[in-house]
């Protein structure tokens, strides 16, 4: 039969079992044990071509609410930032787009050269001295913090704030049970935590993971937080916006020992939640115990300048069982979308994004009590999130808004106990003046 | 430049290509050529910390190249009384000298039976022959 | 080449981030405030765009020429496959968008995983792991929970795993808190059943096993196999690296196997991307659907698609939302343009690697004569006895020839081992061509082995001083403090 990913014509199927010294195709699976055999055709339906499937995900593609047909406040850890052309010029490049691990330095310094370029970016957002190549999301890198943590300190607790990301939290402690840790959380009080809190619940624990920002969009005083774990000699781990760095400090700056996050934010598009990419940075004195693939720089026999993938036996497929992590493939591409966007940014840019969001959410806030809404943390300044009352279940308020064209924020009501008519609204760059009015106008009719 | 290769025969050897001196009630320990050369040259040494108890047949260390890493196998138990620090900072000395200047630890030795279960270098010569 | 930093000039953006007129300022307290702007790249777009495409041009992928990087499944990616995904309805639909406002999402994630049933032979799946390794630890957490629901699990405390397994099974055990067991491989290259027979019983938890293995070989003992650990209360685990060597031909859920993750980016074409995006969604058998990642992707009895949080059993989350969903619109995409035409796929990948095995082996050591399936491995060692010639440089000198080089030096029990995965997506004048190549370089070591020690000639680097970067790691760019190398050492 032919296929357009197919290339066996008759003459070629001949010639190749001749040269094998088999007489069938069917003969080349003469090892495999009858009863393990499936005979009958795959239950599926049958190929499309080109064409037709362009049309059946064109009508599923149809069925979403994306934010081209709906004015949406939705954020809760994924954003709807503004992602450049360059990114897609860039990662549309078959060279990078269908190239593998790059093993062979060789035949890859252009993916080597730009996760070295990536890596120096990611450092110099957190002000560390070491970053990964990627890991899968902001979750798992946070797992991998708890991996590297326990290994490094031999104690077997870690203690994350409860202002952290539920999905986050939840993904550590699947993980936890197999690393042989506890997780211990830490409350909010009043919409960010208490280096007191922190400091008690950190004895003999291996790290403090906080999040900053936090989830409710409010600000940490994360040097105070950083400090509060020193005090009880645990590690700080803070979970960033890598958008929020250019207005608020690095981690690198005030204490922290590991800094990671979800990249999403900086340069991939939501695509209903991934592929995107975890950022995972640490100081010198954990090199050795990082998880995924580094890039180095070094020569070659002429004296010329190339990269290569280092200290490589940390990793699967040299420690095998000993591996500082079981990762293999990561979200490189992501990553190099990453790399893309910031360097398209550049410095100024990045602040002028951050000053963007910060700015425009304080005037989200302000419409918002104008119209007789509460906040729920008001004296805590707070980035591009934020949590309002709205007076009757949020997930209600959400429907009744959708049927607007607004969707007015994500219901923390999962997720909080007591938080059941709360909405967290998201208000990034993308964000104009006359939107957040018609924010404010609809929930203003939809709220109690 | 990698050493030739080599066995002492005023050294005790382990199946796992370590090597012991034995000094008096102290002993000082390292690895074989044959290690060294299917390591490839080295570029890490973690070393243990000294005050370190080691146990015999047990791992007290490691050391890597670009392409693999090893477990030190101690062939004998002991306190880990001085490290090598030169080898800490360029562990190719490793390979240029494995059973000299590429010593990793001196230990103190718990019980110096122990040396009895040890290979003599017609022992250890069958081991290689073996790989 | 230059890096991006080293093309930088102070007050040069590629940016212009609009800001509403009039919009107040608000500002961050002092004591948490940014005191040190990160050094960002500062290029104008141009530059941006010439230096990325300079960096491409010094890379190769499946699109610029044959890459047989065995376990891979280096194969063609599909280029509508980028359309779709970049479609709004996809790619601006956020994951936490409601239910009603994203069926379509939805529906296509709940029809790969009616198509993953069917070509698994297994009961239900979710499709949250990042990667083939994290679908790895899901599985091994559901052996945990398994056996912590029935009471077994402090007393089954061991995974057996083959000495020819990918690196991350060992990896995945340790991560999961399991003990490992070892179990050899017989001159066959099957497992050593006499071997396992010894090593399976009432603690034994699960067995990782890749089949066809990383040989390239079928196990033709696998019905034995499937008996000794379902005799001894085990659970099987697939690591589906390999199924683009069986879709349609033999399913895991009828070779035994109680869960499988599957490679999307292997055998269902998501491009590798340099070494990611990819995922590792998991089938498995009913028993042991109750632990499945948290949400579940469901059909309501009305027809309309959800997200199901009500698993009391489940082992938690793996990872954020339902998984990698650009990666789910691709696979289903190339599912969808094959249906049951998936055998035919598999038929021509294993065809094309024995037409090359049959031309290749006598040139190369065989460790293993038998047909393989869509992978097999050579051995140097013979060119290594003769003529000092190593696995290595073989690969290298293939790079002059213009092809990227197979794995080399795995799976471990092969010496100078050389694994070659075809793929299906080859003519067979690739094929002969890589052929000649390696034929070639068989003649070279012998007669000239310099070309092969000196190679590649002609690529952006010749071969690099992987020790110096492992010794004194420089992982990021020092700005005015960036050390500049001279070529010092030479490489063993």
């Amino acid at each position: 039969m032919t296929h357009p990913f197919l290339a066996l014509t008759d003459r070629d199927r001949e010639e190749m079992l001749r040269t094998i010294g088999v007489s069938s195709v069917d003969e080349l699976f003469r090892d495999l044990p009858e009863g393990v055999r499936f005979r009958r055709a795959l239950d599926l339906e049958p190929a499309l071509s080109e064409q037709e499937l362009s049309a059946h995900l064109a009508e599923l593609a149809g069925r979403n609410a994306d934010t081209t047909h709906e004015l949406s406040f939705l954020g809760a850890g994924i954003y709807d930032h503004y992602v450049p052309a360059v990114v897609d010029t860039v990662l549309q490049r078959g060279e990078f787009l269908t190239a593998y691990t790059p093993y062979q330095p060789e035949m890859s310094q252009g993916v080597l050269q730009s996760i070295f370029e990536y890596q120096t970016a990611i450092c110099e957002l957190t002000g560390m001295d070491v970053s990964n190549a990627s890991g899968y999301d902001g979750e798992t890198v946070t797992a991998d913090a708890c991996y590297i943590v326990k290994h490094a300190t031999g104690k077997t607790k870690v203690v994350v704030t409860e202002a952290t990301n539920p999905q986050v939290r939840q993904v550590i402690k699947t993980y936890a049970p197999g690393f042989g840790l506890e997780i211990v959380e830490v409350p909010h009080r009043g919409g960010t935590t208490d280096p007191d809190d922190v400091r008690r619940a950190a004895e003999g624990a291996a790290a403090v993971i906080f999040q900053q920002p936090n989830f409710f969009g409010c600000l940490e005083p994360a040097p105070e937080l950083a400090a509060a774990a020193a005090d009880a000699e645990a590690l700080a781990v803070a979970h960033v916006d890598p958008l929020s760095l250019g207005v608020l400090e690095a981690p690198g700056r005030y204490g922290c020992a590991i800094a990671l996050g979800e990249g999403q934010a900086a340069g991939n598009l939501m695509s209903y939640g991934g592929p995107h990419y975890g950022f995972l940075a640490a100081r010198q004195e954990f090199i050795r115990r990082m998880p995924g693939r580094i890039v180095g720089e070094t020569v070659d026999i002429a004296g010329e300048r190339g990269y290569v993938l280092t200290l490589q036996t940390r990793e699967q497929h040299i420690r095998r069982e000993k591996a500082t992590s079981n990762i293999t493939t990561n979200q490189t591409l992501l990553a190099l979308g990453g790399l893309v966007y910031l360097t398209w940014l550049g410095p100024q840019g990045l602040r002028e994004v951050g000053e963007a969001c910060l700015d425009l959410a304080e005037l989200a806030k302000q419409r918002l009590q104008e119209r007789g809404l509460e906040l729920v943390f008001p004296d805590r300044p707070t980035f591009k999130e934020f949590a309002v009352r709205v007076g009757r279940n949020a997930r209600d308020v959400v429907r009744d808004a959708r049927a607007q064209g607004v969707h007015p924020g994500y219901a923390l009501g999962r997720d909080y106990e007591g938080m059941d008519d709360v909405l967290l609204v998201a208000v990034t760059e993308k964000r104009t003046p006359a939107e957040i009015d018609r924010l404010a106008e609809v929930l203003a009719e939809v709220a109690a | 430049m990698a050493a030739a290769e080599s066995y002492p025969d005023d050294l005790k050897y382990h199946e796992e290509h370590d090597w012991a001196r034995i000094e008096g009630d102290e002993a000082v320990l390292g690895i074989t050529w044959f290690a060294a050369d299917a390591l490839g040259e080295l570029v890490h040494y973690e070393a243990p910390a000294q005050g370190t108890t080691v146990t015999k047949d047990s791992s007290y260390g490691e050391v890597e190249s670009v392409k693999a890493v090893s477990d030190l196998i101690a062939p004998l138990s002991g306190e880990v009384i001085e490290v090598n620090q030169k080898v800490v900072d360029a562990p190719e000395t490793i390979n240029e000298d494995p059973y000299g200047e590429g010593w990793l630890v001196r230990i103190r030795l718990a019980d110096a039976s122990e040396v009895d279960s040890l290979l003599d270098l017609a022992a250890y010569k069958l081991v290689l022959a073996d790989q | 080449m230059k890096l991006i930093y080293e093309r930088s000039q102070p007050g040069r953006r590629a940016s212009a981030i609009p800001r509403p007129e009039g919009l107040a300022r608000a500002e961050v307290p002092e004591e948490l405030r940014r005191t040190e702007p990160p050094r960002l790249p500062e290029v104008p777009e141009f530059e941006l765009v010439r230096h990325f495409t300079e960096l491409s041009s010094r890379n190769f992928g499946v699109d610029t020429g044959f890459y047989p990087l065995g376990s891979c499944t280096m194969k063609y990616n599909p280029r509508i496959n980028e359309r779709l995904v970049g479609l709004p309805g996809f790619a601006f639909l956020h994951p936490l968008q409601e239910e009603e406002g994203a069926q379509g999402a939805l529906e296509l994630e709940w029809r790969l995983q009616e198509i993953l049933t069917e070509v698994t032979g297994l009961d239900a799946v979710s499709l949250q792991p990042a990667a083939g390794s994290q679908g790895e630890i899901t599985g091994l957490m559901l052996v945990r929970a398994y056996f912590a629901d029935r009471g077994e699990l402090e007393q089954r405390r061991k995974v057996v795993i083959p000495d020819t397994a990918h690196g991350t099974n060992p990896a995945s055990v340790t991560m999961t808190g399991f003990e490992l067991t070892p179990v050899k491989t017989d001159p066959r290259g099957n497992v050593d059943v006499d071997d396992l027979r010894g090593k399976v019983d009432e603690n034994t938890a699960a067995l990782m096993l890749t089949n066809p293995s990383t040989l390239g070989l079928f196990d033709e003992n696998i019905e034995e196999i499937e008996k000794i650990f379902h005799g001894a209360g085990a659970l099987m685990y697939y690591d589906g690296a390999n199924l683009n060597a069986v879709c349609g031909i033999s399913r895991p859920g009828d070779m035994g196997f109680d869960i499988v993750h599957i490679n999307l980016h292997k055998t269902f074409s998501q491009p590798h991307g340099g070494g990611g995006p990819g995922g590792g969604p998991v089938a498995v058998r009913k028993m042991l659907e109750p632990f499945l990642p948290v949400p579940a992707v469901v059909r309501k009895a009305d027809g309309t698609f959800g997200l199901d949080y009500d698993r009391p059993k489940s082992i938690g989350k793996v990872r954020g939302f339902t998984g990698p969903f650009g990666v789910f619109v691709r696979s289903y995409a190339y599912m969808r343009m094959y249906g049951p035409q998936l055998r035919d796929m598999s038929e021509a990948a294993v065809l094309n690697a024995n037409y090359v095995l049959a031309r290749l082996k006598g040139a190369y050591d065989l460790l293993f004569d038998r047909l393989c399936m869509h992978e097999f491995v050579l051995s140097a060692r013979n060119l290594k006895r003769d003529h000092n010639a190593t696995a290595l440089d073989v690969a290298k000198r293939l790079m002059d020839y213009g092809f990227h080089p197979p794995t080399v030096y795995f799976p471990l029990i092969v010496p100078e081992a050389l694994m070659i995965e075809p793929t299906e997506t080859e003519t067979k004048e690739t094929l002969d061509a890589f052929c000649e190549a390696m034929l070639a370089i068989a003649r070279e070591a012998a007669e000239d082995v310099q070309l092969l020690k000196d190679a590649p000639h002609d690529r952006p680097v010749r071969r690099l001083d992987e020790v110096r970067a492992a010794k004194n790691p420089v992982v990021k760019y020092g700005f005015e403090s960036h050390p500049v190398l001279e070529a010092e050492h030479t490489p063993a």
